[in-house]
């Protein structure tokens, strides 16, 4: 597989592929995202966690040039997006929320498409088509059509489809929401190959777990606008305690439990529809402490703090409502 | 920073080329059931219309249709109509299918190519689906002998001028449709009375003057009309060129209008 992606020479993290200062996009009266700046650095895997419609597809649609900002300055691969869209989207690829793959055509003439559109001759489309099939398991399904394909082998024939032009800069929006645990795994499997490889990826996504597996860097997004920035492991240590406790008391018990709990923990309670978390240091201390108050939960469970927590503690929702 | 190494503009006409390859590409797999409607069809009406009801037609005499048989009038009528019904065939639903559906234009765009280059690729397959189907029926016309005239070669050129006059405009405006009801409405209430009462299935002569007035303000009359002299090889120049050039303008101004209405609805 001499032709993949990651050929391109690694530079010094120093790079910046991407450079946002003060971008806006606003429909109408709605504004989708609200003045953010930030750089995205060559070789990086940099994700936009938040929940629906906090603004980060509008933030892909920008950085894939298909719209132009309202205000303040993008620059993408040392381009103006509305000037140069063209020649910059040449050098990205781009696994959109929805797949957008032709299901009348077969997984190859699919491939060939979008090679041409990238103006590759067909001999290099062939070479190509043929590695990337291998790339993401797909190779025995090469003359298929798609229209039969489970949603995980679309999704990994959208981004071998994404792949064919040996992008710099891969753009995925959401790319495994809707997917089964083990297709999301496989999905998880390749990414973090071709980041290995030395290609930058942007993602979107409303999971924790897809943020901290793939992502060196992160932003939270809310509203149009940016509540933390930072590693998954930073964000963690910044806005979560080391362990919560997960306390559940059943309908009939919940709110008197919360009110009782309510100053329980040193750092923060927080009272969901159906569960107490208590962030704490030593969740099992912690347990203890609450059952010696008289209070005792159906269930309780002690776990690492996570993205979810930092989220929640951040914007007072949960990442999936 | 990285600079960006392709040109910062690429010939247009090179990305709408690779645009139409996409289209081609589909077509060669879907081409079997467009296949009777293209090659059927225009047999059918032509033998209803032209030898059906032209026998009878014939009995009364041919005067009011310039002395010629009904099949040789009816016949250039249905080839400039046909052009119509392909563009609005492809222009409408597959249009509309590229944003809501099969999101063809979706994908295109996050490729070099252009809303420009998106649409008149897909213009330029439209074209070519609208030529296709009027050589056949010319060569029908021919076969039933329905032509008066070796000019009859030019009709076919006429009639895919005619088609993409339609083509550019409805494609444009079928871009922005919020919803595919739309185009039953213009079908039944557009296309309808266009291929009644633009001189088709009878000379514009029996209808009264008011109607006749708006009859040759209509596109369709214009395509039948140029159709018509050069089939039966009774061409007017000064009429034939007001005809091209009334055709020319209502596609430029698609093509024209076009390029906007994809950015603005592909660029949101």
């Amino acid at each position: 597989m001499s032709y993949l992606p990651g050929n391109v020479n690694r530079v010094s993290q120093s790079e910046v592929l991407v450079r946002a200062r003060g971008l806006t996009k606003r429909f109408g009266e709605f504004t989708a995202v609200d003045g953010i700046d930030f750089d995205l650095y060559r070789g990086e895997a940099f994700g936009f966690l938040g929940p629906n419609g906090a603004g980060k597809s509008s933030t892909m649609r920008m950085i894939g040039c298909v719209s132009p900002p309202t205000s303040g300055e993008l620059t993408i691969l040392g381009a103006d997006p509305v000037r140069d869209g063209s020649a910059i989207r040449a050098r990205l690829g781009v696994v959109p929320q929805e797949d957008t793959l032709d299901v009348e055509l077969t997984v190859v003439e699919n491939l060939l498409v979008y090679g041409r559109y990238f103006g590759l001759p067909r001999r290099v489309i062939r070479e190509r088509t043929a590695a990337l099939l291998e790339f993401v398991q797909l190779a025995d399904r090469a003359g298929d059509k798609v229209d039969p394909l489970s949603g995980g082998l679309k999704r990994r024939l959208t981004i071998a489809r994404s792949l064919i032009n040996e992008p710099e800069i891969l753009i995925l929006d959401e790319p495994t929401t809707g997917l089964d645990p083990q297709a999301r795994h496989v999905v998880w499997d390749r990414l973090f190959r071709l980041k290995q490889r030395g290609v930058t990826l942007i993602l979107t996504t409303h999971y924790m777990d897809e943020a901290e597996q793939l992502c060196d860097r992160l932003v939270v997004m809310d509203h149009g606008t940016f509540a933390a920035e930072g590693s998954p492991r930073d964000l963690i240590a910044r806005y979560c305690s080391p362990e919560v406790l997960e306390l559940r008391f059943g309908p009939e018990l919940h709110e008197l439990a919360a009110d009782k709990l309510k100053d329980f923990s040193s750092e923060r309670t927080e009272v969901l529809a159906d569960r107490i978390l208590l962030y704490v240091t030593d969740g099992d201390a912690a347990l203890a402490a609450v059952r010696s108050t008289g209070l005792e939960p159906l269930t309780s469970l002690v776990r690492r703090g996570t993205l979810e927590d930092v989220f929640l503690h951040l914007t007072g929702r949960r990442l999936e409502d | 920073m990285a600079a960006v190494a392709a040109p910062a503009s690429w010939p247009s006409s090179w990305l709408s080329v690779r645009a139409l390859r996409c289209w081609l590409t589909v077509y060669r797999r879907i081409w079997r059931s467009s296949i009777w409607s293209s090659v059927l069809g225009p047999l059918f009406y032509l033998g209803a219309m032209g030898l059906g009801l032209g026998t009878l037609v014939d009995k009364h005499g041919t005067a009011g249709l310039g002395g010629v048989s009904y099949l040789a009038f009816v016949a250039p009528a249905i080839l400039a109509s046909g052009a119509m019904n392909t563009a609005m065939g492809e222009a409408s639903y597959p249009v509309f299918g590229s944003v809501k559906w099969n999101k063809i234009y979706v994908a295109a765009q996050a490729s070099p190519l252009r809303p420009g280059d998106i649409f008149r690729g897909h213009l330029m397959f439209m074209t070519m689906r609208i030529t296709m189907n009027a050589a056949l029926v010319t060569v029908y016309m021919w076969a039933l002998g329905a032509t008066r005239s070796a000019w009859v070669l030019l009709a076919w050129p006429a009639a895919t001028l005619t088609g993409l006059a339609f083509a550019a405009p409805i494609a444009a405006w079928a871009v922005t449709a919020r919803s595919e009801n739309s185009f039953a409405y213009v079908f039944r209430f557009g296309m309808m009375p266009l291929m009644l009462f633009s001189g088709t299935f009878f000379p514009l002569s029996q209808l009264p003057d008011w109607l006749r007035l708006l009859a040759y303000v209509t596109p369709l009359w214009h395509g039948v009309n140029l159709c018509r002299m050069l089939s039966l090889g009774q061409v007017d120049l000064p009429v034939a060129l007001a005809n091209v050039a009334y055709l020319t303008a209502l596609a430029a101004t698609g093509i024209w209008a076009g390029a906007r209405t994809y950015r603005r609805r592909l660029y949101v």
